[in-house]
């Protein structure tokens, strides 16, 4: 009985949603976005983009000026923070210095309208679940910045709300802890069917845990889809660039048949996926890791030199100078390596450039 | 659970307030009762006495008309309990309700006097009236109350600051007690200003006495012999924001940037001011330099030189504030001098700049506000001053002394003593203006938050020597005063018997064991435990208002929080003397009717020690991140919840100093408290001063001295429980 299910998580629409602070400073500039019951959404972008507004605006510690926002079936647009069923996983943890770890865990159930045995046993489930129960009357400073996490963690989740919140939950964590608190993060989202909305600002953090991600840029949204749409097919220039890194050239659509472009760089020749492009002037971007390097002189290639090497261990990073300005590569080859200054041909493996519209 | 009817939560509060409301309008005394905790008005013909009754009775009976309609509102407001909280009728007949009743309790209050209509234009409007009404009481009191919150539960219903009913009542009560005891008061004040003789308004007559040469003349400049009140007060003000600028500088200096070894006994000196009763320095003084002072009779008699009586006048008022008002200085600076970040100083000197040279361009330049914030606090603290000016002062008046004569002197003239504290008020308030429009925008504080790891550079040597002199002589100098206190105490009759003796504190603080129980003989006993009554019951309410205001200004964004923040602090700014004055013209008729009670002495501290309380409020609440409330109200308690099991457990340490830090200078305040004090409620202090004016010095030295006593103990009080409570809760929950 003591086991926390997932009947409430329900989802959250924004319904042109603009947030302004002041008189004249837009944080979130209409925007509408729906979130599926049961999914991890990832609101990820540079810092200042809005996204930490927008999870406020879901919890209700900020209030929208237009718009509408709703959970579930219900409008909440006016409701206060308190009176709404999210919780939320802060940045810092929160964690109230003055209470112990159970304490902490049951402050909400105490709100909730549960009596006293029953507030406990569902904070101590609650601790259980992050494999926390024995550190049940430790205060929170008696505890590892993993273990507070994963406190705040529990505090949130013992309320089942119908969409819990969290804001950076990893930016405290030492590098090897992220990778092991994000997957457990996963995990009980995933067994427990949560609703989990999730900003961050570490693509590789949003590419691993969510379902979907939601890049903002400017208060406003520039793309949604699964992190597989986002890293292949980016709309844009700062989707592309933000997600992963890409090495953006100009490049001209030469012709285009059945959806299939026919590009060229200086005197370089590809065919790609066209995306709707017409003929004309268009950027493409190419991963580093799809930067191919070859000693031999091919026909079809962009002659460059290697202006850096640097050895990273598991792979090579390159830059190489081009007519067409600098590019960024990588290779797994650490074995036959190009010192620098070694004239190369330079060619773009078939699948992976992708084609966008031009700046 | 949560989200289903956000309106429940609410309800409580509502049907509490009616009730109350109803309790006022039923069972309290609608006037003001004398001795009400007696509770002899009970047998005394309540509640058919129209004295005593409450005010359903009163217009049962036919009395006083014009206090019924405000059954109206009353009788409408628990209509809005049957609505739900989003319904716009919900909102509508709270707001209505208590604007209605709000509106008519203060238009009656202020109509209706002791003279039937106070107004000649409602009379001719509505006839002559031959009943009159005397102050509110208790019934009014809460009625007011009552209105007042169903006002704001009406305002938050609408939607104002996210429906918060605990934000919107906190900020609606925080604004109609100051409205009520600070801008009430001394709009007073200044009508008073303009009031002729006969009971006109005239503004010849302010400008008459505005003009007055007493108070403007610059004789003293042009060889005449005397300059006018406020000229005085100014240049004094001016000289002692100089000086004790330079030398809390000084002190800040020795204990930040050189190797002196005893930087807490510097530290320590901080608490003087704050212990010590305004005059108390002043008699000091008197003690080493008047006429039979120690120093004036050694310097006669190794000269052969006549005594002189210099020490009263400017000189003696100058060096006793000077010597009070260094503390606060140094305790400015102090934390100036330490924020300016050390690496600052460090990235000079690795750029080439020696030492002297790192202090005239980097370090120097980056107090500069800070500098302007002791001169400004000094001049404002000089300019309030009331206790050492009338110790010391002479025949040199300043403005806080004159205001003071204008009331309890021979001259009598109300309109005088408004026009100077207008004068006064003019200085302070433009001081504090200054303060804030200038130096809030320009704070170069290069505190960042991450650790700075670098140290202070010493003084240069140029530099370290005139500051040690400075310091040491100025440190040398307060102990001397205040072993001149402890010794004063008791000495028989200074400079005339020097014989050792008790006498003075056996006078005072007498006690007698009887079969009884102890009767306090004393002559100071009755003085004393008002004192500590008054100071007892103060002081819990304005470290509650003083929280509460903090809470609001650090943590809820409302439309015109800035004013907000304007009038809560600018209680700082308006001297005792003035509160005093105002507060003697507006309490002193109806509709609120309170001099001579305790009551005004503690709505006084409250109102002068709020910003004190407001200050330690936000430097504790500042220090508290903000996603700790966020947090709570995410997890579905309410604000008050969040103020009561977050906020307020974490700032218990600043809860006790706010505590004792008010009741301490209730302890000690002069310069309000002397003109609200009356036979039944003596305060310490008044009865001090009483005793100086009387030449009775031994007996006011020696109360000084045990009033610092039993302050210092109350310090020692404080830094014991604080320092418990920290560790207490370690063990309490490691268990």
């Amino acid at each position: 009985m003591n086991s926390i299910t997932n009947s409430k998580a329900a989802s959250v629409s924004f319904r042109n949603v603009t947030k302004v602070y002041g008189r004249d400073v837009t944080a979130v500039d209409n925007i509408s976005l729906e979130i599926e019951p049961g999914r991890l959404v990832t609101l990820l972008g540079p810092s200042g983009c809005g996204k930490t507004t927008t999870l406020r605006m879901i919890a209700g510690l900020e209030m929208a000026t237009a718009g509408q926002i709703l959970i579930g079936a219900e409008d909440v647009t006016k409701l206060p923070a308190t009176d709404r069923d999210v919780s939320m996983v802060f940045q810092s943890y929160a964690l109230f210095p003055h209470m112990n770890v159970i304490e902490n865990v049951s402050y909400g159930l105490k709100f909730s309208g549960f009596r006293k045995d029953e507030c406990r046993d569902r904070a101590l489930a609650g601790l259980d679940l992050v494999g926390l129960k024995p550190y049940a009357d430790r205060l929170p400073s008696e505890l590892s910045g993993g273990q507070q996490q994963r406190v705040a963690v529990a505090r949130a989740l013992v309320l089942e709300p119908q969409v819990l919140l969290f804001d950076e939950p990893l930016s405290n964590l030492d590098a090897k802890l992220r990778r092991q608190v994000r997957e457990e993060i996963r995990d009980i989202q995933q067994s427990l069917g949560l609703t989990v909305v999730y900003v961050t600002h570490d693509q590789e953090e949003a590419l691993a845990v969510s379902d979907r991600i939601v890049v903002m840029s400017n208060a406003r949204i520039a793309q949604e889809g699964s992190p597989r749409e986002l890293y292949e097919l980016p709309n844009d220039h700062f989707v592309a660039d933000f997600i992963g890194e890409a090495n953006l050239l100009d490049c001209v659509v030469e012709n285009v048949k059945a959806d299939i472009a026919t590009i060229s760089i200086g005197t370089y020749r590809q065919k790609i996926p066209a995306r709707g492009l017409p003929p004309g002037p268009a950027t493409l971007a190419v991963r580093p890791a799809r930067v191919e390097l070859r000693r031999a002189d091919l026909k079809n290639c962009i002659p460059a030199t290697v202006a850096k090497a640097t050895y990273v261990g598991a792979q090579m990073e390159y830059t190489v100078e081009t007519e067409f300005g600098r590019l960024f590569a990588v290779s797994g080859n650490v074995d036959d390596v190009f010192a620098t200054g070694t004239e190369v041909s330079m060619v773009f493996a078939p699948s992976g450039p992708v084609l966008l519209p031009g700046s | 659970m949560r989200g289903s009817s956000p309106g429940n939560n609410a309800r409580p509060v509502l049907i509490f307030w009616i009730i109350a409301g109803w309790a006022g309008l039923v069972l309290l005394p609608w006037y003001g009762v004398e001795d009400f905790w007696t509770f002899e008005w009970l047998f005394d013909g309540y509640p058919q006495d129209s004295d005593y009754a409450p005010l359903i009775f009163l217009a049962g009976q036919g009395e006083k008309p014009w206090l019924a309609p405000m059954l109206l509102p009353m009788l409408a407001a628990p209509f809005a309990l049957r609505l739900p909280k989003n319904s716009s009728a919900y909102a509508k007949i709270l707001i209505g309700s208590g604007a209605f009743g709000l509106a008519w309790l203060i238009a009656q209050g202020f109509g209706i006097g002791l003279r039937g209509w106070n107004y000649g234009w409602l009379e001719a409007l509505f006839g002559a009236l031959d009943d009159r009404q005397f102050g509110m009481g208790y019934g009014a009191m809460l009625l007011a109350t009552a209105f007042l919150f169903l006002l704001t539960q009406g305002i938050a219903a609408r939607g104002a600051i996210n429906g918060d009913v605990f934000v919107v009542s906190s900020i609606g009560f925080v604004i109609a007690i100051v409205a009520a005891f600070v801008f009430f008061p001394i709009v007073r004040m200044l009508t008073a200003a303009f009031i002729t003789d006969d009971g006109g308004y005239s503004a010849a007559v302010f400008f008459a006495k505005f003009f007055e040469t007493r108070l403007w003349s610059l004789g003293c400049l042009t060889g005449g012999n005397r300059c006018g009140v406020a000229w005085n007060s100014f240049f004094l003000a001016v000289l002692v924001g100089l000086l004790t600028t330079v030398l809390g500088l000084v002190f800040a200096l020795i204990v930040t940037r050189s190797g002196f070894r005893h930087k807490r006994l510097l530290r320590a000196l901080t608490v003087l001011p704050i212990i010590t009763p305004p005059f108390v320095i002043g008699l000091a003084l008197i003690l080493l330099f008047g006429l039979s002072g120690s120093v004036t009779v050694f310097v006669s008699d190794l000269f052969g030189i006549q005594p002189t009586r210099w020490v009263y006048g400017m000189p003696g008022v100058l060096i006793a504030q000077l010597l009070a008002f260094t503390p606060i200085a140094f305790l400015v600076l102090i934390g100036v001098v330490e924020s300016v970040s050390p690496s600052m100083e460090e990235a000079a000197q690795t750029l080439r700049a020696n030492r002297w040279q790192v202090f005239r361009t980097v370090s120097l330049p980056l107090m500069r506000p800070g500098l302007a914030n002791a001169f400004l606090l000094g001049f404002i603290e000089s300019m309030a001053d009331f206790g050492n000016p009338l110790v010391l002062g002479g025949n040199f008046d300043v403005l806080s002394t004159e205001i003071f004569f204008a009331i309890v002197g021979a001259q009598y003239d109300q309109g005088r003593a408004a026009v100077l504290a207008i004068v006064l008020l003019g200085f302070t308030l433009s001081a504090f203006y200054a303060q804030r429009a200038w130096l809030g925008k320009k704070s170069y504080t290069t505190v960042t938050g991450k650790g700075d790891a670098g140290i202070h550079p010493n003084m240069p040597g140029g530099l370290a020597i005139p500051v040690y002199l400075m310091g040491a002589f100025w440190a040398l100098f307060t102990v001397i005063i205040y072993a001149m206190i402890l010794y004063g105490s008791v000495v028989e009759l200074w400079g005339v018997n020097n014989t050792l003796t008790f006498k003075h504190y056996v006078t005072a603080f007498s006690v007698r064991f009887e079969d009884a129980g102890i009767r306090w003989t004393g002559s100071a006993w009755n003085s004393f435990w008002t004192t500590v009554q008054i100071a007892a019951i103060a002081a819990p309410l304005t470290a509650a208002v003083g929280l509460i205001t903090a809470y609001l200004l650090t943590r809820q964004n409302f439309a015109g929080k800035n004013s907000f923040e304007f009038g809560t602090m600018l209680s700082f700014a308006i001297p005792g003397t003035v509160i005093g004055v105002s507060y003697i013209l507006a309490f002193n008729v109806p509709p609120i009717e309170i001099t001579g009670t305790g009551i005004i002495l503690v709505v006084s501290f409250i109102f002068r020690n709020m910003p004190v309380g407001i200050r330690a409020g936000i430097a504790s609440m500042s220090q508290l991140d903000k996603s700790l409330d966020e947090s709570s109200l995410t997890l579905g308690a309410n604000s008050a919840q969040t103020f009561r099991q977050i906020i307020l457990p974490l700032m218990r340490p600043a809860i006790l100093a706010a505590l004792v830090y008010s009741f301490v200078r209730a302890m000690t305040a002069i310069s309000a408290v002397i003109f609200l004090v009356s036979a039944e409620y003596d305060m310490a202090t008044s009865y001090i001063i009483g005793r100086v004016e009387n030449n009775d010095y031994g007996l006011a030295i020696a109360y000084s001295t045990t009033l610092i006593f039993v302050m210092l103990l109350a310090i020692a009080l404080l830094q014991l429980v604080v320092g418990r409570t920290e560790i207490g809760r370690r063990m309490e929950n490691s268990t």
